[in-house]
């Protein structure tokens, strides 16, 4: 594979009269970082859904591990990882039964799943709750695990939408460690978040506004060129004419 | 006062917003005040007779003009011979007939009883016996209308009554083909729609919808569950009847399991297209409830007689593939007839269930758009 992981030109979703993604432009290089940032209804989620395959483009093309979004979902799809903001693990299951289940659709063998659970349950100090149902578990646990699941296909990206909505800072904390430890491993990841301190985090973001991309670049090189204090500030300064 | 006022007014809203459960709300006791108020009536009316006339006279033609005046009886056959019946009622053609004596008019006219059998099908078993009096009446009305002579006495002609089908006029016989139904129902569209919307509530289904799984293979994930339970459900309910209520099954067991798995994939996609318009559990409920499970219950002819329905709801009924069923599922279990005479009622149920999981799967695959 090259270098680049996703590859989006002019990408452009069209809802009636209503243009959420306007011609979008940009680049994820293997292994990076990159944070989609964007007030509630910039257009990020829509962007998100298409190239993860749930909304196909009204126009412009994107390409993600090397696959057209439009034309051969079905490779795409088997590349990548996905948490949503919703939890996605089944509460009912236990998280050895999730991962299971997880690893079984995206065709790994039995053997492949029993040692990527045991090692995955390892790394994350996680042993002890392997065979407790998932719905007695803290949501902080929760959302480590189904991101270790979104990830037990060894994808080539991940993608992230608010992955860390209404957890504490300590997990969030823990949450990044593991979003670190996946990219130093070469998984590519794209996440989408509120919380500006994890933008600070990313190795680049975007910030949408009016579903254009208004900045974008690694976090350091933004606050210096719109000369801002912090992140926070500079979404502060775009997001608010389109508000 | 005004924190009340402000509470009522932002319930008004939250009703006022919800179309859905609004229309819901308001239709439900509509509906359903509507079909019991019509349904429930058990008065029989446009009763399919069938008539046996081996020597036809004025006189049978007299008493054949008195059934058809009497408001009640539609005479759909006439035939000569009484073993032409037997197809009439078999494919239910005929709810009920009247054979004359080949010797009916001589006997009458000599003033020694005259013989006339009336046959009443009783599936049903209380139209099967309001059937039965009515056509009792009408013979007795005539007659007593018969020109007094003194060679004759007041009671001349011999009504001998038989039921088909259900002899002993049991109820739990007819029960059964339709609870089958109902079972089958609840399990394949109300299982299959509310296990569905949890996966939207829950986002889980957005996860398999990311994955490399193919819709098909996401919807019979999803479906083959519940087949097999509604499938093992029939099973039990068969078993059961016959155990504990010795209710028989005259046809054929596979042909009834066939038929029953056809009505389960019915149901199945019933359930799916309602869970793509909605990804509530609870409105997945109530439109379960209110699109599928009432109008299989009270216009399938399980509960109440279709026969006195009014026209319109007897037309409604004939969408439903409830109703088919229990015809089906009667006519197996209790006339042991074959698919030689259910096979338009089978056409209609397989029909229904290619359209119907044809387009949920479309409306699946529309989602993604």
């Amino acid at each position: 594979m090259s270098d680049i992981a996703i590859e989006v030109k002019d990408l452009t979703r069209k809802f009636g009269n209503f243009t959420a993604v306007d011609h979008v432009t940009f680049q994820v290089k293997a292994g990076e970082v990159f944070g989609f940032l964007g007030a509630n209804g910039a257009g990020k989620t829509t962007a998100f859904r298409m190239l993860i395959g749930l909304l196909q483009p009204t126009g412009g093309s994107a390409r993600v591990a090397g696959f057209d979004v439009a034309k051969q979902a079905e490779e795409v799809k088997r590349r990548i990882g996905y948490m949503s903001q919703r939890f996605s693990l089944y509460e009912d299951l236990t998280p050895r039964e999730n991962i299971r289940l997880y690893g079984g659709i995206y065709g790994l063998t039995l053997a492949q799943i029993r040692e990527r659970a045991d090692a995955m349950l390892q790394r994350l100090g996680a042993s002890q709750i392997a065979d407790t149902a998932v719905r007695s578990l803290p949501l902080g646990w929760r959302q480590k695990l189904a991101f270790s699941v979104a990830l037990v296909h060894q994808p080539h990206i991940v993608f992230l939408d608010e992955p860390t909505s209404g957890v504490d800072p300590i997990t969030r904390r823990q949450f990044w460690e593991l979003i670190y430890d996946a990219a130093s491993r070469g998984t590519t990841v794209l996440v989408t978040t509120h919380y500006m301190d994890e933008a600070e985090y990313c190795d680049r973001i975007s910030i949408m506004v009016a579903g254009r991309i208004a900045a974008m670049g690694p976090p350091a090189d933004l606050k210096r060129e719109h000369n801002v204090e912090s992140i926070d500030e500079l979404f502060v300064q775009l997001a608010r004419p389109a508000a | 006062m005004s924190a009340l006022r402000g509470l009522l007014r932002k319930e008004w809203f939250h009703i006022k917003r919800d179309r859905r459960t609004a229309t819901v709300l308001v239709m439900l006791p509509v509906v359903q005040v509507l079909l019991f108020g019509y349904a429930i009536r058990t008065d029989v009316d446009n009763v399919r007779l069938a008539v046996v006339d081996p020597a036809p006279s004025n006189t049978t033609l007299a008493l054949r003009n008195r059934f058809a005046a009497a408001g009640v009886f539609r005479i759909v056959a006439s035939v000569p011979r009484t073993e032409d019946l037997e197809p009439l009622f078999q494919n239910g053609t005929a709810q009920q007939a009247i054979v004359f004596d080949h010797d009916f008019t001589e006997d009458l006219g000599r003033g020694t009883p005259a013989q006339l059998l009336i046959i009443t099908d009783a599936t049903e078993p209380n139209t099967g016996a309001l059937l039965q009096a009515y056509a009792q009446a009408v013979i007795q009305q005539y007659q007593l209308a018969l020109p007094a002579s003194p060679a004759r006495p007041a009671s001349i002609i011999v009504p001998v009554t038989r039921i088909r089908f259900n002899p002993t006029r049991e109820s739990k016989n007819l029960f059964v083909p339709g609870l089958m139904a109902f079972v089958l129902t609840i399990i394949s569209a109300l299982m299959t729609a509310i296990s569905l919307t949890r996966e939207k509530e829950t986002g889980t289904m957005e996860a398999l919808l990311v994955s490399p799984l193919r819709p098909w293979e996401i919807i019979v994930g999803k479906v083959t569950p519940y087949l097999a339970i509604g499938f093992a459900s029939v099973l039990l309910v068969l078993v059961e009847a016959r155990l504990v209520f010795n209710v028989p099954v005259r046809g054929s067991i596979p042909l009834l399991l066939f038929e029953g798995l056809l009505y389960v994939l019915v149901s199945l996609a019933f359930g799916m297209l309602i869970s793509s318009r909605t990804s509530s559990q609870r409105i997945a409920m109530m439109g379960v409830f209110l699109t599928t499970l009432l109008p299989n219950i009270l216009l399938s002819g399980f509960i109440f007689p279709l026969e006195s329905m009014p026209a319109i709801l007897r037309w409604i009924s004939y969408v439903i593939p409830g109703r088919w069923f229990v015809a089906i599922a009667r006519g197996i279990m209790l006339k042991g007839i074959g698919l030689e005479y259910l096979w338009r009622e089978t056409l209609y149920i397989a029909g229904l269930a290619t359209v119907l999981l044809a387009a949920s799967i479309r409306s699946f695959h529309e989602r993604l758009e």
